[in-house]
């Protein structure tokens, strides 16, 4: 019974930690998803909201970039390996991989 | 099936793709004034004959030191294996290509590596860039350990027995959408390059990803390689080497013979059979069938240069 206790006192913590920086962050402000499939990205076209971070995940074998010329680049994304952006103004973001560059995607933030 | 029939005129699209499923188990290319003449299978005795004369070299591609994944978890027990099969060789080559990917992850580990296992083959060897040697933060490893006296990201030429050899960089500075790039500066270079040479000296032009479209959709191709071989167009006799796609193609147009050697680290799908073209995990006993090295023969007075492939087993 120890093992639940400890595990309710964890969870405590977190949701405690995640209290402390949901107010200090902008309520709506939230994370999409992106990932790297077979050399695509999934979804090849998101929407978000200034103040929105949109992830992006490589799933695959081989490394890719996430290049957004001028705005953000990220380093090399090995196999599982993630990059993050917070968008912090309304605009077309058009992206690719560097290293693939048939690779393309869009972020659209309102 | 019969590969004498290649006339004067080349060989028709048909040939050609036959020739390509051939290529694998030995099939002995030679160039004759520029029009590519298939001698047929060949063993390795035949194939050492041919080399007692003129300019052997070798190629190998995108050894991937670094990759771990289940194509294959040990690409550089396979680049040993590669190393082991050059050392082996009857006759010693001149020297050696090596068409770019020559680290996973540009990492100084497996720069070190690789260098640590090709130094073995006691060979030459002549590098280009393939996308995977330009990750480092500050992009410096690979110009550091492999580009002096070049141009640029790292172009430069050579003679070697009256051949002229010229190592090009369509890796670096790609756009949006688009596919392998030499770029303004190199192409000028190229056409400096060549400038005064005579018609007759037989060129060999090498680089990462494929000069010519093999499969745009999968970014196999380079958007201005179409310039670069207009440049060479006036040559009797040209043979581009690539690497990048881990699997033997090759084309002819004019005098011009485009030829992608396999990796000593992981196959690629052939274009448009798989969903993407990432590493292809076959069966363990299949692996060394589909990776391997290319020995390019050039005899000066016939004008004849062959392109064996050799895989490391099967």
């Amino acid at each position: 019974m120890t093992g639940f206790v400890s595990f309710d006192r964890s969870i405590g913590w977190a949701l405690a930690a995640a209290l402390l920086g949901f107010a200090a962050t902008p309520l709506r402000a939230e994370t999409i998803k992106v990932t790297i499939d077979n050399f695509t990205f999934t979804p090849a076209e998101v929407t978000v909201k200034a103040g929105d971070t949109v992830t992006w995940t490589n799933h695959d074998d081989i490394p890719h970039t996430v290049v957004s010329a001028g705005k953000y680049r990220s380093k090399t994304l090995d196999t599982d390996d993630s990059f993050s952006f917070t968008f912090a103004a309304s605009g077309d973001y058009k992206y690719f991989c560097s290293l693939h560059p048939h690779m393309t995607g869009l972020v659209k933030v309102e | 099936m019969s590969f004498d029939d290649h006339d004067a005129r080349g060989a028709s699209r048909r040939k050609v793709l036959e020739c390509m499923t051939w290529a694998g188990t030995g099939v002995l290319w030679t160039l004759s004034g520029g029009v590519p003449r298939s001698l047929g299978l060949v063993d390795a005795a035949r194939a050492a004959e041919q080399q007692a004369s003129g300019l052997t070299f070798l190629q190998i591609s995108d050894s991937h030191v670094g990759f771990d994944k289940p194509a294959n978890p040990n690409a550089i027990g396979t680049l040993e294996e590669a190393v082991n099969r050059i050392k082996a060789m009857p006759v010693k080559p001149a020297f050696m290509i090596h068409t770019g990917d020559i680290s996973h992850l540009s990492k100084a580990a497996e720069f070190d590596d690789a260098d640590r296992i090709i130094s073995q083959s006691r060979l030459d060897v002549h590098y280009v860039p393939g996308e995977h040697d330009f990750l480092d933060e500050e992009v410096k490893l690979y110009k550091e350990r492999y580009g002096k006296g070049t141009r640029g990201a790292g172009w430069y030429s050579f003679d070697a027995s009256g051949v002229h050899f010229i190592g090009l960089v369509n890796v670096v500075d790609l756009k949006a959408g688009g596919l392998g790039n030499l770029g303004a500066d190199q192409l000028e270079w190229l056409a400096q390059d060549l400038k005064g040479r005579s018609r007759s000296t037989p060129i060999v032009v090498f680089a990462h990803i494929p000069l010519w479209t093999v499969y745009p959709q999968w970014g196999w191709g380079t958007e201005d390689g179409g310039r670069a071989l207009e440049t060479l167009k006036e040559f009797g006799s040209v043979t581009v080497l690539n690497g990048h796609i881990h699997q033997v193609m090759q084309k002819v147009e004019g005098n011009v013979t485009f030829h992608t050697a396999r990796s000593t680290a992981f196959p690629q799908p052939a274009p448009g059979t798989a969903p993407s073209p990432g590493p292809m995990k076959v069966e363990d006993a299949k692996l060394r069938s589909l990776l391997g090295i290319a020995s390019i023969d050039f005899k000066p007075g016939a004008e004849r240069l062959a392109i064996i492939d050799t895989p490391l087993a099967g």
